[in-house]
């Protein structure tokens, strides 16, 4: 495998090199440059509408930047080298950068024509080439690990929210990636059922050593498990702190007035 | 009815099934290709998809089926007469159903796409596992208004001397008077037909549905109350 040229040190997991994605002539992501972690629990927070997202699915490869590079684990994301240069990746080298990579959705997204067991299996199988008694194996162990051992024969229609989330949190580590971006996981469920998946996150985070990104308005959530919170708007990192730092003394401005408005909302 | 005029009736009975269900067939297969074709990335494969589903969804059966019977063989080809008709069907009605077909695949929503992509499927197992499984469920019900739409087209091989259902009545009707009568029996007979399609379809639809672990109630209001 040949080595990319501007090659990070090897503590680097998620390297954002003057990213720019624009949706028409909306400027989402200006110059963005970040890096995480190996290992690392980074929370995303700001307004919506700011590009967070944008960020996570960059990474899971669904959109493409307009320029800059990514990075992940010293190799290019979504550009390969030929010549010498760098060029738009061809399926086959996007397929090898997502097989590390994993993404749990707002709305789930878990596949209604299979029930829950084969929701956990399926990628494991085609993608991985695992057995099917492995692949089975494994996730009966996430199963259990979120509380659903009871659920495997169900359809995704007969569970709920939190349940069906929990599930796709077991589907995504099922293929074992190293990095794990989370969007709005609780957005879409019943406050109630909130604590259950978060609680699952959490577990997830003390005992792997994934490298986990995460955008959430949970900010509760992101004060317990995160090592770094990075304050988004406008298209750029504006504060990047450890949690006790940036939610107590926030440095910057915006990063107060958005606490505020968000935690004075949860009062 | 005297025997020899019921054999008629069978013999047109069976040519008619054959004509849809053969014609229905054949016509999944170009409603497939073509449907996907319009949902291709590429250019040219959804340039191919169009002109055949706008050609052939602008001709009309019967002009297609008299150029399969009678101007085909002037090129030297001399294609078995319901051969012909189950083919001019099946291009017509495959036609209406590719855009069944795409409309389905459209309205599966994209993030099931971006879970798959997520989880490193290949695009043909995008489609294959995810998107097909979801999209033919949607596709049931419009299917069956196109699987009776061509029940009733195949009453034209009759104008080609196949011998379908219309043919043996009209054959009846010539030899016994009784055109009331058999034009009446005809009706129903292909009222009776059309029944029997929907009720397959609607068993189609529920074993579809169940599929996604969703249930299909029964009775015009069905849906409604399950709402409430």
């Amino acid at each position: 495998m040949s080595e990319p040229y501007s090659s990070p040190s090897s503590d680097v997991m998620i390297q954002f090199d003057r990213v720019v994605k624009k949706f028409g002539d909306h400027v989402v992501l200006r110059e963005l440059d970040f890096s995480v972690k190996p290992g690392e629990f980074v929370t995303l927070i700001g307004p919506s509408g700011s590009g967070k997202t944008t960020i996570l699915r960059l990474l899971m490869t669904l959109e493409t930047a307009d320029d800059g590079t990514i990075q992940v684990g010293g190799e290019y994301l979504s550009h390969m080298e030929r010549g010498g240069k760098l060029v738009p990746a061809d399926e086959r080298h996007l397929r090898n950068q997502r097989k590390r990579i994993g993404m749990v959705f707002q709305q789930f997204n878990l596949f209604p024509n299979m029930k829950v067991l084969q929701n956990v299996t399926e990628a494991p199988v085609r993608a991985l080439g695992l057995s099917k008694a492995e692949a089975e194996q494994r996730a009966r162990e996430l199963l259990e690990m979120v509380g659903l051992s009871d659920k495997i024969d169900a359809h995704p229609m007969q569970l709920s929210g939190g349940q069906q989330q929990r599930v796709a949190i077991a589907r995504a580590l099922a293929m074992r990636p190293q990095v794990l971006l989370l969007d709005e996981v609780t957005s879409a469920l019943d406050p109630e059922l909130v604590a259950g998946v978060l609680a699952v996150l959490k577990e997830i985070a003390r005992t792997t050593d994934i490298t986990f990104l995460c955008v959430t308005h949970e900010m509760q959530f992101a004060q317990d498990v995160s090592d770094r919170v990075m304050m988004f708007d406008q298209g750029q990192v504006i504060e990047d702190a450890p949690p006790e730092q940036l939610f107590t003394q926030p440095a910057h401005e915006r990063t107060r007035s958005f606490l505020h408005a968000v935690i004075d909302r949860a009062v | 009815m005297s025997s020899g005029l019921m054999s008629y009736v069978w013999e047109g009975l069976g040519n008619t099934l054959l004509l849809t269900v053969f014609g229905a067939l054949l016509g999944l297969v170009f409603a497939f290709i073509a449907g996907l074709g319009r949902s291709s990335e590429r250019t040219w494969v959804r340039g191919i998809a169009m002109v055949y589903t706008e050609i052939f969804r602008g001709f009309p059966s019967l002009v297609l089926l008299f150029a399969l019977i009678f101007i085909v063989p002037t090129f030297g080809y001399q294609l078995n007469p319901l051969f012909a008709g189950i083919l001019a069907l099946a291009l017509n009605i495959g036609a209406y159903a590719a855009e069944v077909v795409r409309g389905a695949v459209k309205a599966v929503p994209p993030g099931q796409i971006e879970a798959a992509i997520a989880l490193n499927f290949t695009p043909w197992q995008r489609l294959r596992k995810v998107v097909l499984p979801q999209a033919v469920v949607a596709m049931i019900p419009p299917f069956t208004n196109n699987l009776i739409e061509l029940l009733k087209a195949t009453s034209l091989v009759s104008l080609v001397y196949i011998s379908d259902l219309t043919f043996s009545a009209q054959l009846i009707r010539a030899s016994t008077g009784e055109t009331a009568l058999v034009f009446f029996g005809l009706l129903v007979g292909y009222g009776v037909i059309a029944l029997f399609f929907t009720a397959i379809m609607k068993l189609l639809e529920r074993m579809a549905a169940r599929s996604l672990g969703r249930t299909v109630p029964s009775g015009l209001f069905g849906r409604k109350e399950v709402a409430a």
